[in-house]
């Protein structure tokens, strides 16, 4: 755990140094392109978290452990956060490229648009839902179908026809060059390391506010422990 | 690489500083549940230590 942050911080900030003085410029897009080795893995990364986020879904239906409900929680509260990353170094990029800021006919862009506001009503739904057990199960059904809509929707934009959004790897003419790609190779693992670190910070947050809980009702009984409130985030039965 | 290149480096950094400004959101939303966890478990060694005094005094009648 404690090696974890360090290789993170490592691997990102070698990642962003690489980008910057090993990978060549874009002949192309030029020094804007750098833009695209914080935003590609940003956007990997993301749509992995909500993949993620779909199989611990059903690990929680099929065992009903409320521990995977919280692994699922976790890994799509990250994901958006991330998907806020996305979009907004998208837009900065769009705007350099393109000269406007969103542009509503290229499909990589809505498609990203329509799966982030598919997971903006996770938390929404999860807090309609009073009951625990139930929120639990709901949301994992949620995570499930909508995890599995993400790769769906990946190849749906792949096979579309007007694409002006550039791609990263495996285009027709080769993709990256060498240099390039072990820049955006590191800053993709980097990212992907930074995303394990914060879900596994978020998972020790939650699980040391829990025994805490736990804690305070074995010291001072059941009106030590407030009655926990409607709230979105996953609870695990107190003890 | 070319001279004629476009200069973008307002974008780019805007760019950089939005995942870094994100990050830091992010770390001083933790820390602030840290210190959070931090008060209750105050709360908690205090109330283990009254229960104690308690239990000392009971003992000692």
């Amino acid at each position: 755990m404690r090696a974890l942050p360090a290789l993170t911080a490592i691997t990102l900030t070698s990642g962003f140094g690489l980008a910057f003085f090993y990978a060549p410029m874009d002949a192309d897009q030029g020094f804007m392109q750098k833009i695209f080795y914080v935003h590609v893995p940003l956007g990997i990364v993301a749509l992995c978290g909500f993949v993620l986020g779909g199989i611990m879904g059903i690990q929680h239906l099929r065992t009903g452990d409320r521990r995977y409900d919280l692994r699922s929680y976790v890994a799509i509260h990250l994901s958006l956060i991330l998907g806020v990353g996305v979009l907004l170094t998208g837009s900065i990029w769009a705007k350099a490229s393109w000269g406007a800021w969103w542009v509503w006919d290229e499909p990589t862009l809505v498609s990203f648009l329509i799966v982030f506001l598919l997971y903006a009503c996770y938390q929404p739904l999860r807090f309609s839902i009073e009951d625990p057990e139930k929120q639990a199960r709901y949301a994992s059904v949620f995570a499930v179908t909508a995890g599995a809509f993400v790769p769906l929707n990946f190849i749906a934009v792949r096979l579309a026809q007007a694409v002006i959004h550039p791609r990263v790897f495996a285009t027709a003419d080769g993709g990256l060059p060498a240099k390039m790609q072990l820049a955006f190779t590191v800053c993709l693992l980097g990212m992907a390391l930074l995303y394990v670190t914060l879900w596994r910070y978020e998972m020790a947050a939650k699980q040391a506010s829990w025994s805490l809980r736990s804690l305070k009702r074995r010291l001072g009984g059941d009106e030590a422990v407030a009655a926990r409130g409607r709230s979105a985030a996953p609870s695990l039965p107190v003890t | 690489m070319s001279d004629t290149l476009p200069d973008n480096t307002g974008y780019v950094a805007a760019a950089y500083l939005v995942f870094l400004g994100l990050l830091l959101i992010y770390v001083a939303i933790m820390a602030a549940k840290l210190g959070r966890v931090q008060r209750e478990l105050q709360e908690l060694d205090e109330l283990a230590a009254r229960q104690d005094a308690e239990r000392e005094e009971a003992v000692a009648r």
